[in-house]
């Protein structure tokens, strides 16, 4: 009874999540501009938007930002993680406590402030709203994630194998670079990537952030939504579906095939 | 005549005010198997890692063939260290982990192969080379943590408790192969531990360690037959230890009975620890024993019986190989050689 | 001693670009154009007082229902073997990885009044129903893009709950009733709290949500901050105020779940 239960509200819910995604993807193949007939198959809306040029120059920007903002919060974050690690426990807890405050406070209330201070900015000197502001902008939301990611390695290190390359012939700084980065480098790198999707998703910061002169994709595509009809984001929006889709699945092919090697080495040792 | 390879003088750490090791001196005579041994908290890691140069004294020195290293960092000290739990480099592979120090020498790629060829078969883990750490099982991790300080052909090898994280049956064959490897390369071990039976087969030195103050340096057979005191003794094996009085030389009172023991140069009345060891007490019929008690348990233990019996309030700790009923009044004996007199433990 | 050096960079950071801002909000807050000290911002936000009572009645509606139907999912997923809750988790996520403007876009073509829900039901001859833009659209606007944010934490400490000790249960005579409020329920306490913050703060703070599904009748407080800082109605001291109100909105739910700090509650 509790299982049949708990399974159709399962099954509810993912049919829940998925309807408007393939209500989507059906209507980026339709010949119309209809958003309730199906009038044929067609992939103009694919063409068009191709075609768009502001779709893709906002890509463009999009990704520049992202890329550039991910690396050097990666840069900041990471050694940052490190300093903190070795504070001692008061100085820690409060700079994570305010580490902690651009993840937890709404997203508007990061975006105006820091349009506050963008503006005092543009104020006393000649800054402009525009690449920087939104670099600047997402550079500060991203660092929580790297450091986040990264303290827990840090934490789970064995606090010997420091020592041991030292024991081995490391100088400090040879045990830093042969030993702690390699150590931290899947925090490091899944805090990376957390900065690119968490960049490239951003609407509500960018929005006030951005000024007149820039658009990333989401804020171009929050002004297609703006108008009724626009056929073109049932095309982007399968796009994005189907790259997102095949990332995962490779990913998690990936994953499954080293878990599988290792149990293959690991029975192979025992024997 | 015996050559003194590390010496530690006058070694006092601290963590937060509270003294870990209590001014300390010792001397680690060359190519011997040393053992520091003492339950947590002793102190026996500490000087460990004084040695290895990851702890700072507050006060005291350190002599390695008569030269001061107490300043020296880790990384240009001539000794290594396999690590509690093992600190195996999870990113490199078996070649690489035990490569890492001999690629930090500039080594030829030549003499590093045939180095790591020699130490893969002397920890019998040839065909390893590839391998990831994690498809290895405890075992196997732990002789990749030896193969990898050994390598690097150290004067001194420590070891910190090693063979803490093996099975049963796995830690008696390490400690045979790492006592075997011990005396095939002619150096100096120094091994954590604190399992007495591991520390009394394994070594030529016993360094017994307690609340950061050496207890007795002795060979096992020394530590074991002739404990310096009530801690020692009680700490290696099982003993029955109670209070006594030194009446005089070769007399001692305790249980109620004099007993003759082999001990002098005690003060006349001096209160003592009397140690003894519950396979030294022999049962006998009731009227016979110098001391008379009532058997409380009796457990069937494979060679013997261990019993406790209790005479008058305290209980003894008995190894028998008769069986005595449950509530019988059994009578015990001891002989002199087997009465241990300490002087009492300043607390 | 020395790599502590190393947090200098970002501690600076952190001062100019979280500290100070947030600093910059208290500040408008509390002055007028002028520059002068004035509690009239924060006294303007008496005419305000029915949109915010609206964001938080529309994001606890949403809360709790992403809660009810967020629990059992989670439940079930965390019972499954290994690798198929690897795959359902990937089927629960993936969605969150579309854009949540597309997301709510779809649902915009889905409701509309020559929407498909209406076409379908049309076949049946019900309606045209006026489905959006209304309450209810925004809170349906919610549940769907938040819902995974309730399921995802509730998974975590679930997936930690050793199987052995729901059948203890059984075994010492727990009804499946029971095995929910007795056992399951107090042992996902830290998801469940996680789970409705994580839910609650984008919801009462969303301006995009209200404005696309509500059709401008029910405008939230996040919309009217956001016309005070990009809209017509262009006024920062009024806006910073409005901000300021629901940082504590935000922060007292927080202190009620009692998360602030915990490193845990960071997915």
């Amino acid at each position: 009874m509790n299982k049949i239960l708990s399974r159709t509200i399962t099954a509810f819910v993912i049919v829940f999540l998925y309807i408007p995604i393939f209500v989507l993807i059906a209507f980026s193949f339709n010949a119309s501009k209809s958003r309730a007939y199906f009038t044929g198959f067609s992939l103009k809306w694919y063409e068009k938007l191709f075609h768009n040029e502001a779709i893709l120059t906002a890509l463009f920007n999009t990704i520049v930002i992202a890329l550039i903002s991910s690396l050097l919060a990666t840069i900041i974050g990471t050694a940052a993680a490190i300093g903190i690690h070795r504070m001692k426990p008061i100085t820690k807890a409060t700079i994570m406590n305010v580490t902690y405050i651009p993840i937890i406070n709404p997203e508007i209330i990061t975006g105006v402030s820091l349009m506050l201070l963008f503006r005092a900015f543009t104020i006393y000197s000649g800054f402009q709203f525009g690449f920087v502001s939104l670099i600047l902008a997402h550079i500060t939301f991203n660092i929580p994630y790297i450091i986040y990611s990264i303290i827990p390695k840090l934490r789970q290190m064995n606090p010997n194998l420091v020592e041991a390359a030292e024991d081995l012939g490391c100088n400090p700084r040879q045990a830093f670079f042969k030993v702690t980065i390699p150590e931290i480098m899947p925090g490091v790198l899944s805090g990376f990537l957390m900065a690119i999707t968490y960049s490239i998703d951003d609407f509500i910061i960018s929005y006030f952030n951005s000024g007149t002169t820039v658009e990333t994709l989401p804020i171009t595509i929050y002004s297609m939504t703006r108008k009724k009809v626009s056929p073109e984001i049932n095309a982007l929006s399968t796009i994005i579906f189907i790259v997102i889709l095949a990332i995962l699945i490779i990913r998690n092919a990936i994953s499954n095939y080293k878990l599988r090697k290792e149990r293959l080495e690991y029975l192979a040792s025992k024997s | 005549m015996e050559n003194i390879i590390i010496s530690l003088k006058d070694a006092i750490v601290e963590f937060d005010g509270e003294q870990i090791l209590k001014k300390i001196n010792l001397d680690i005579i060359d190519k011997q198997f040393v053992t520091l041994l003492g339950p947590s908290g002793c102190g026996k890691t500490t000087t460990l890692r004084i040695i290895g140069g990851f702890q700072q004294m507050k006060s005291g020195s350190l002599y390695f063939n008569n030269k001061d290293i107490t300043k020296l960092p880790p990384h240009k000290r001539q000794v290594n260290t396999v690590f509690q739990k093992y600190a195996l480099f999870p990113h490199l592979n078996i070649y690489d982990n035990i490569a890492f120090g001999l690629k930090l020498k500039k080594l030829s790629d030549k003499e590093i192969k045939s180095r790591v060829q020699e130490v893969l078969e002397l920890v019998n883990l040839i065909g390893f080379e590839k391998r990831s750490i994690s498809s290895l099982s405890g075992g196997q991790q732990q002789r990749v943590a030896v193969a990898r300080a050994l390598v690097n052909r150290p004067k001194v090898l420590l070891l910190d408790e090693p063979l803490g994280a093996l099975d049963l049956k796995l830690r008696k064959e390490m400690q045979i192969e790492l006592k075997n490897i011990q005396q095939e390369l002619e150096i100096t071990f120094i091994y954590v531990t604190h399992d007495q039976e591991e520390a009394l087969t394994m070594s030529d030195t016993v360094i017994v360690m307690n609340n950061g103050v050496i207890q007795q340096i002795g060979t096992p057979v020394d530590i074991y037959n002739e404990p310096e005191n009530a801690f020692v003794a009680d700490f290696i094996g099982d003993s029955n230890i109670i209070d006594g009085i030194m009446r005089k030389d070769f007399l001692v009172d305790f249980a109620g009975n004099s007993f003759t023991c082999v001990d002098s140069g005690f003060e006349r009345d001096e209160l003592v620890d009397v140690v003894i060891r519950p396979e030294d007490i022999k049962i006998v019929p009731q009227i016979q024993g110098a001391i008379t008690g009532v058997v409380e348990s009796v457990i069937f233990k494979g060679v013997h019986y261990e019993m406790i019996v209790d005479a008058s309030g305290y209980k003894w700790k008995v190894q028998s190989t008769l069986h005595e009923e449950v509530g019988s009044l059994v009578g015990m004996n001891i002989e002199p050689m087997d009465i241990h007199i300490m002087h009492k433990m300043e607390c | 001693m020395k790599s502590r050096i190393l947090a200098i960079p970002y501690i600076v950071w952190m001062i100019i670009f979280t500290v100070i801002p947030l600093g910059l909000v208290i500040f408008f807050a509390f002055t007028s154009q002028s520059g002068e000290f004035t509690l009239s911002n924060i006294i303007a936000m008496n005419d305000y007082l029915d949109v915010l009572f609206r964001s938080i009645e529309f994001s606890v509606i949403a809360t709790i229902i992403c809660l009810i139907l967020g629990f059992p999912v989670a439940f079930l997923i965390s019972r499954l073997a290994r690798g198929k809750q690897g795959t359902m988790l990937m089927i629960v996520i993936l969605p969150m990885w579309i854009n949540f403007l597309l997301r709510t876009y779809a649902w915009m073509t889905l409701l509309e009044e020559n929407g498909l829900i209406n076409r379908f039901l049309g076949l049946f001859h019900l309606g045209p129903f006026n489905l959006i833009n209304n309450s209810g659209a925004v809170i349906l606007g919610m549940i769907y893009n938040y819902i995974p944010f309730m399921i995802l934490p509730l998974y975590s400490v679930m997936t930690k709950i050793d199987g052995n000790v729901i059948e203890a249960a059984q075994d010492l005579g727990c009804s499946g009733f029971h095995i929910i409020t007795k056992i399951i329920i107090p042992l996902s306490k830290q998801g469940i709290s996680t789970g409705i913050i994580t839910v609650f703060v984008p919801s009462v703070s969303t301006f995009i949500i209200s404005r696309m599904l509500g059709g401008g009748t029910n405008d939230l407080i996040g919309d009217i901050i956001e016309s005070q800082f990009l809209g017509n109605s262009y006024n920062p001291h009024l806006g910073s105020a409005m901000s300021l109100v629901l940082m504590v909105i935000v922060l007292l739910i927080m202190s009620l779940f009692n998360q602030f700090g915990s490193e845990e509650a960071v997915i």
